[in-house]
């Protein structure tokens, strides 16, 4: 009986039910529900996220040179580019639920395919999106009312150490207790290190009781978001913690085409000296930006979201076929 | 030597560590939605049995161990080595009493034990989950007693003491879990 599925038909029809759940929340709210594409001649320049690559070999639909013969094209480890050139172009508010795919990430929270639900609301920022967050994730985990902190009294309460002033060796030394060896002495990027005691110390301890919105990330971990107004050592950028998974990433998007040009071509730098492929830089979604209106945007797990919402121990079981059955 | 990379860790993976082969119990993929990625591992050293976490970078790398799995018949101690033997090839292999360790008191003759060897030589040896063994001492039980709730301390033909139900005699046979030392159940004879 190797042909069964993953997911038992509660689980499929719990995730049916999560999807009704959001679709109606939005319809409510009047955002609209749009589709863009899987595949994409560009990709994401992030140093940590690997995309898988396939080639398209019809009728060539690329002003770039053909590699091989053939058109380059990346299936989308998320669908913000596209997203916001929907914005850009005036679409107002939307959101999507889709199929996202991320190579070399399998595990007990990670699928290498997995559903994805990101939405942005123009004319607001990342305090208001976190407002309306707020009331989608108690509608579906029935949870108390999420907490927020900022990613610098995280630290400071569990590690008592300020991240965005700490040198590379005062954040080794309060991270000293948790005797992680090699990983941590001989790191000498302070994002890793940062990321590093975040995940070990601070992501089992926050959001248990119900759901954690950790803001103001360091500006070195900005991705797609501003760099705040009032303090620039910090971005308007947030995560969502709850009982030490972590659900969803948001931004007050940035809307400056020549700073986002600049953090990909410094993606591509890092990623030359690290030994990784340098990415097609997506210049279209680049040109769009100028044109973004004001407007914040999130991705929250569909998934992870479902094994909290019926405590499930295991990606695999919410999954109508995980990876290894698919 | 040859090498694994974190994305080849999973239960049971034998790697070298510190001048010690080791073998993966457990491994956690954990990684930020915008960050690096980290293989959390549970892992044995082999020698020592100490239980040990580590965390690695994903994409680091560590070296095989050249660690080996053999199921032999345990045959004798000749008061220095514990003699086992491949019962298809009739090979036999000496461990010394430090790769023995306290499993001594759980081998019994002609029982197929898991001997594990690093560079050829034995490191371990782990008895079958279950052994068979006879009461050569134990106080007399109260008549009447069948429940056995407080039970009472039995020392076994190989010198293991384990705790028995208070019916059971000396020159019995019971079956006990070598992982945990329990009492199981009478063999009847």
């Amino acid at each position: 009986m190797n042909w069964l599925p993953n997911a038992s038909l509660a689980q499929l029809t719990a995730r049916a039910k999560m999807l009704n759940t959001i679709r109606d929340f939005f319809s409510r709210l009047q955002v609209l529900e749009v589709e863009t594409p899987s595949l994409s001649q560009a990709a994401v320049t992030d140093v940590h996220l690997h995309c898988f690559k396939t080639q398209f070999v019809g009728r060539n639909i690329s002003d770039k040179p053909l590699v091989d013969g053939a058109v380059p094209l990346y299936l989308q480890t998320s669908p913000e580019f596209h997203m916001k050139r929907l914005l850009a172009a005036g679409s107002g508010s939307i959101y999507q639920v889709s199929k996202v795919y991320r190579n070399e990430e399998s595990g007990r929270y990670h699928n290498p395919e997995f559903s994805l639900l990101e939405w942005y609301r123009v004319g607001f920022n990342h305090h208001q999106l976190m407002d309306e967050m707020t009331q989608l994730l108690m509608a579906i985990l029935h949870c108390a009312e999420p907490t927020r902190c900022t990613y610098q009294e995280a630290f400071l309460t569990h590690l008592q150490v300020d991240p965005l002033s700490a040198s590379n060796e005062q954040l080794k030394s309060a991270g000293a207790h948790l005797e992680l060896g090699d990983v941590l002495d001989n790191e000498d990027d302070k994002d890793t290190i940062l990321q590093l005691l975040f995940c070990i110390a601070i992501e089992p301890k926050i959001g248990q009781v119900s759901p954690c919105f950790v803001y103001d990330f360091p500006a070195s971990q900005a991705a797609l978001a501003r760099i705040n107004t009032q303090d620039s050592r910090v971005a308007d950028r947030f995560e969502v913690y709850y009982k030490s998974i972590e659900l969803a990433n948001g931004f007050y998007e940035l809307n400056s085409s020549a700073e986002q040009l600049k953090r990909f071509e410094a993606d591509n730098k890092l990623r030359a000296k690290m030994g990784l492929d340098e990415m097609p830089i997506d210049k279209k979604f680049v040109d769009c930006l100028d044109h973004l209106p004001d407007c914040a945007g999130v991705a929250l797990g569909l998934d992870r979201l479902l094994m909290l919402a019926t405590e499930q121990d295991h990606i695999n079981d919410v999954l109508s076929f995980s990876i290894d059955n698919s | 030597m040859a090498t694994y990379s974190t994305s080849d860790f999973k239960g049971g993976l034998k790697f070298m560590l510190d001048n010690e082969p080791c073998v993966i119990m457990e491994n956690e993929y954990v990684k930020p939605g915008k960050g690096q990625a980290f293989s959390r591992v549970k892992y044995r050293k082999l020698i020592s049995g100490k239980v040990v976490d580590k965390t690695f970078k994903s994409n680091e790398t560590v070296e095989s161990a050249d660690v080996m799995d053999f199921d032999l018949a345990y045959l004798y101690n000749d008061g220095e080595f514990f003699h086992f033997m491949d019962n298809n090839t009739f090979e036999q292999i000496a461990a010394d009493a430090n790769a023995v360790g306290d499993m001594d008191k759980w081998l019994v003759e002609q029982n197929i034990c898991t001997i594990t060897t690093w560079n050829d030589a034995p490191i371990a040896v782990m008895p079958p989950n279950f052994v068979e063994l006879e009461v050569t001492e134990t106080d007399p039980g109260l008549k009447g007693d069948t429940a056995g709730t407080g039970g009472k301390p039995a020392t076994l033909s190989t010198g293991a003491v384990v705790r028995v139900p208070l019916f059971i005699q000396i020159g019995e046979i019971i079956k006990v879990d070598t992982r945990t030392g329990e009492y199981v159940g009478r063999v009847k004879k």
